[in-house]
């Protein structure tokens, strides 16, 4: 038994060599196809980032009248953090709220001056609540119009924003269902190029196989090498991969945390450098095998 | 041992290749098949072989029925016949010795018995010096002295050579002859394809003529008569 091993180890190994060209033609393939499936795993990383940080922008503002009582907005906003689909609700006094105003027109002296000469803060108090995703805003917002706070309401924002807030979590789920749509149609797609080009390599074999078959070797004796051979496309595959990815994630990294905000890639491809190989040596080593046993029993036959 | 039972092989309409044979072969027989090129001497070999399905009839070897194994398992009846294919079928990315050898390995036989009996027989067909040569670096009767020394090399019951000398010069193929008949007297059954003439009457044992694909004589110490 162990011999038979042996055997169709040492046979899958050779036929990796002596073909070379074809091993060649068929890691290139492979590698196009575990390219597509790391640089999958790296945008939906980005998307996710950059959607989760747009969702964080989303927010509902209430403005509460400059005659609000501080200890009714504090209730409110423990009464907000009960919601199971609150986030987190910061609150900004009015103090808090002249200090930002300042801060932000720092050089506009008119502004600065009005401001002197009023006196008083003219700002109220408000509260940013913020919901764990950005369906559930509508909701909150009509918690709010109906609380028996409405009275020192001044404005909630929601309602002037509603309508790009909409749009924009409406925009959020389709790009997100396109985004895998497609990603799904492109893996599909490459791993039918990958499992034809195999089944091509073995194509040319069909004479051998016969051959085998006729000489009285086993189906699994026959098969076994091309298994090693498919496993063996699988692994140096996701080798070369990583390979290509070492400078490609270095080089994109910045340029991809700019434009989108995101984590740097080149962190995250070291980070999860195994979790990554693991992944694309199992998707290779698992397409070579499947595909090998597939292409290899349709000649099986004589 | 094998029996053919009224066996046909209808690959078109235009095209019968062999037609109602019935004939049967006793272990340790040397038998030759003659006719014309195109009588269906190598369709008989490749029905026996369950290569090819027959269109009516059975064939039977040692009380089985070839044709009624499953496919998966016909590597079994295969290993217990030795063929040298007409065309040779030799897998083209091995050597003359990994040929050899690759029947030896699928037969389960150990490494040890490899390396001793594949030089042997490469010895025994003169190809010893060009063991570690490719199919396609040897010459056609070099190719058939290769798919010769595979079909012995397992010690089969039987061995089916399907023209085994056709490039062969009278050198070799006396050689070969003269080893087929060596073989035959260890109690191995052989049977032989051949259009030569020289062969068939020195060799003065059975001979099975097809014409046309049919069995037109069928004798004990039979003479090449066409
Ligand atoms: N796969 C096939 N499809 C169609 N016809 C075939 C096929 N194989 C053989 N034949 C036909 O069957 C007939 C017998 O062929 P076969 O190969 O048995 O002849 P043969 O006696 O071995 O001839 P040769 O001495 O030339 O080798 C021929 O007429 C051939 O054309
Ligand atoms: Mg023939």
């Amino acid at each position: 038994m162990m011999i038979y091993f042996k055997r169709i180890f040492k046979i899958g190994i050779i036929n990796f060599w002596r073909n070379r060209w074809i091993t060649l033609a068929t890691v290139m393939v492979m590698v196009l196809m575990l390219f597509v499936t790391g640089s999958l795993v790296f945008s939906s990383v980005l998307l996710s980032s950059s959607i989760d940080r747009i969702e964080k922008k989303v927010d509902i503002s209430v403005y509460f009248t400059t005659h609000a009582a501080e200890k009714d907005i504090v209730a409110l906003q423990d009464e907000l953090n009960k919601f199971p689909q609150v986030e987190s609700v910061e609150y900004i006094s009015r103090e808090q709220a002249l200090e930002n105003f300042k801060l932000r027109h720092t050089n506009n002296a008119l502004i600065t001056q009005s401001l002197e000469e009023l006196g008083e803060n003219p700002l109220g108090a408000s509260l940013n609540v913020q919901a764990q995703n950005p369906e559930q805003y509508e909701s909150i917002a009509k918690f709010l119009g109906a609380s028996s706070y409405s009275g020192v309401i001044d404005k909630i924002n929601y309602f002037q924003n509603k309508l790009v807030i909409e749009r924009l979590s409406n925009i959020l789920v389709s790009a997100r269902a396109i985004g895998w749509g497609a990603a799904l149609v492109l893996a599909g797609i490459v791993v039918l190029v990958a499992f034809n080009t195999i089944r091509m390599a073995i194509f040319t074999s069909r004479e051998e196989i016969h051959i085998m078959r006729l000489v009285g070797a086993e189906n699994n004796y026959i098969r076994g090498p091309f298994v090693i051979v498919g496993v063996l496309y699988g692994i140096v595959s996701a080798v070369i991969t990583m390979v290509f990815f070492y400078p490609l994630t270095l080089w994109l990294g910045p340029k991809a945390e700019g434009f989108f905000g995101g984590p740097n890639l080149f962190h995250y491809f070291i980070g999860n450098f195994f979790q990554i190989f693991l992944l694309l040596l199992a998707v290779g080593v698992a397409l070579g095998a499947i595909s090998s046993i597939i292409a290899v029993r349709k000649h099986l036959t004589i | 041992m094998i029996v053919f039972d009224h066996v046909s092989k209808v690959y078109s309409p235009t095209s019968t290749a062999v037609e109602d044979v019935t004939f049967r072969i006793e272990s340790k027989e040397f038998i030759s098949i003659v006719g014309h090129s195109g009588a269906g001497k190598s369709t008989l070999l490749k029905l026996l072989l369950a290569e090819d399905t027959p269109s009516e009839g059975k064939v039977f070897f040692e009380d089985v029925d070839v044709h009624a194994i499953p496919k998966a398992d016909l590597a079994v009846l295969r290993r217990k016949i030795g063929t040298v294919f007409q065309d040779f079928k030799l897998l083209p990315s091995k050597t003359a010795f990994e040929n050899v050898a690759f029947a030896m390995e699928a037969a389960g036989a150990t490494d040890e018995d490899i390396e001793t009996d594949v030089p042997q027989v490469l010895e025994l067909v003169g190809l010893i010096d060009k063991a570690h040569h490719f199919p396609h670096e040897l010459s056609g009767g070099e190719k058939q002295r290769v798919s010769i020394a595979r079909a012995i090399v397992n010690r089969p019951d039987v061995i089916i050579a399907d023209e085994p000398t056709g490039n062969l010069d009278p050198v070799n193929t006396y050689e070969i002859i003269e080893l087929l008949k060596k073989i035959n007297s260890f109690d191995t059954t052989v049977i032989v394809a051949t259009h030569n003439k020289d062969i068939v009457n020195g060799l003065e044992r059975r001979v099975i003529t097809l014409e046309g694909g049919k069995i037109t004589r069928d004798a004990k110490k039979g003479k090449y008569i066409l």
